[in-house]
């Protein structure tokens, strides 16, 4: 099969594992045509993307649009900060305007979860979220997946940590799902504030104590506080979150073995991750960023083929 | 009605046509030192294989060969009702100023190697470009293609169908037939 079960990506709870490997096997020839020296293809020439952002993102864009232009389709971009929604236009009217110049795809992210979904009841044009509030982000989630089967040759039966804010994550949720669908165990770790009530009926193992989480598993997926979601007090200072949840390389040396570290971006430096942790051997944060536009190229393409 | 096949080249004229190809290719390359190959994917490439190890058997040195896979360079992508999966693409060498033979198992359209050509253009700029095919299928051109080196040219209608077996992709012999589809 060369193509996917779905029409849009709204999530990875939507898409099958097959999906997932068509994805991955379309990203490896992508990643080797972004790295020759002439980047581009010319398949998407007669497709115009557009990037809603109703909230604010620069390495997910920056990724979005240059797998765009490396796939030749014409882009625009749309932010709310400076657009009508500030004047109280709702997201259906601006989403059908922007449709109504003739625009086949639509890359969107939004504060509220469910946002994608329900525009895509809506509307013709191929929807990819690019993150709904604390719902879901399929294609960092693709893009970190896709990042460890590179590291390790494989996701199946791989132990992966996702450790931190798994509360307010959308990355979290969505690579709970997509490593689930490749066959590896997963372990969420963070202070009880910040884990979910029912996160264990996902059928993930829950750890409080973070060197034991680092002790199990291959990979650690460490997530960002995100002061910016959290309306009450969650833990008592960053400082404290540091002494107890910060991964040093302190930490990681003294480990029995060797884990990879990886990281969605942007880190606080010194909180969740040291900067010698950060920028050692361990980590794998600047593949993900590469692989990223390969991973986002493969899904414009396999949804374009359906337009 | 049920499906005719007809043979076009067996296994022993599969080998006398290519050890003429490759000699055709010597004339005009020497000793293939500007020169490279490429094979275009999925099936150009094991035609590509078998050419690369009697030249190098032949002129008793390496040749550059790569695999070209022209997927994302298609003119009908979106206009089919699956796309076509990609494969690898594997360019060792620089293409830029050397002699480049593209490769492919059977011309039909010449769409693909219009897509080959761009595709090629975006490793560099080769001096001279050359397409050899085992099968040209005669008067079924959409583009004003050519080949420089033709194995065996055969008179096709549109309906019809060239199915090439390889060895290498599982099959008894190397067996090229033409199928009528009804």
């Amino acid at each position: 099969m060369s193509r996917l079960s779905q029409k849009h990506l709204l999530g990875i709870k939507d898409i099958t594992r097959q999906d997932i490997e068509l994805i991955f096997e379309t990203a490896d020839n992508f990643k080797d045509v972004i790295n020759r020296p002439i980047k581009k293809v010319p398949s998407l020439r007669d497709v115009t993307v557009a990037n809603v952002f109703f909230e604010n993102s620069t390495r997910t864009r920056l990724s979005f649009e240059l797998a765009q232009k490396r796939l030749s389709a014409d882009v625009i971009n749309f932010s709310a900060s400076n657009s009508s929604v500030k004047k109280g236009e709702t997201l259906l009217d601006t989403v059908n305007n922007i449709l109504a110049m003739k625009v086949d795809m639509i890359v969107m992210r939004h504060a509220s979860p469910g946002a994608p979904h329900y525009l895509s009841r809506h509307i013709k044009a191929n929807i990819v979220n690019a993150g709904d509030g604390t719902h879901e982000h399929p294609t960092q989630a693709l893009l970190d997946t896709f990042s460890i089967r590179e590291k390790l040759g494989g996701v199946e039966g791989k132990k992966i940590a996702i450790i931190g804010d798994i509360l307010h994550s959308r990355v979290a949720l969505s690579n709970i799902f997509a490593l689930q669908k490749l066959g590896a165990k997963v372990m969420v770790c963070g202070p009880p504030t910040l884990l979910p009530k029912y996160i264990a009926q996902l059928g993930v193992q829950v750890e409080l104590d973070v060197m034991k989480a680092l002790q199990w598993c291959d990979v650690a997926n460490v997530l960002r506080i995100q002061l910016e979601r959290q309306q009450i007090k969650y833990f008592p200072s960053l400082r404290e979150y540091s002494l107890y949840y910060g991964i040093t390389k302190k930490i990681l040396d003294s480990l029995k073995k060797q884990i990879v570290i990886m990281h969605p971006g942007p880190i606080n430096r010194g909180v969740e991750l040291s900067s010698d942790a950060a920028d050692s051997h361990h980590s794998i944060i600047l593949d993900q960023v590469e692989n990223g536009v390969a991973v986002r190229m493969a899904v414009m393409y396999l949804l374009a083929g359906q337009i | 009605m049920a499906i005719q096949k007809k043979l076009i080249l067996d296994s022993d004229l599969l080998d006398i046509t290519l050890s003429r190809l490759c000699q055709q290719l010597i004339e005009t390359h020497n000793d293939f030192a500007e020169s490279a190959i490429l094979g275009m994917q999925p099936r150009g490439i094991y035609l590509a294989e078998l050419i690369h190890q009697k030249l190098e058997k032949a002129l008793r040195k390496k040749i550059n060969l790569g695999y070209l896979d022209v997927t994302f360079h298609r003119d009908d992508f979106r206009r089919r009702e699956i796309p076509v999966k990609a494969n690898e693409t594997r360019v060792p060498f620089l293409i830029e100023n050397r002699n480049v033979v593209l490769i492919d198992d059977v011309l039909f359209t010449g769409r693909t190697v219009r897509a080959a050509m761009d595709a090629m253009i975006a490793f560099g700029r080769p001096k001279k470009v050359e397409l050899l095919v085992l099968i040209d299928r005669k008067y079924n051109r959409d583009l004003p293609i050519a080949p420089d080196y033709v194995g065996k040219v055969v008179n096709t209608l549109a309906s019809q169908r060239v199915q090439v077996e390889w060895q290498a992709q599982g099959n008894k012999q190397n067996k090229i037939w033409l199928i009528n589809q009804e």
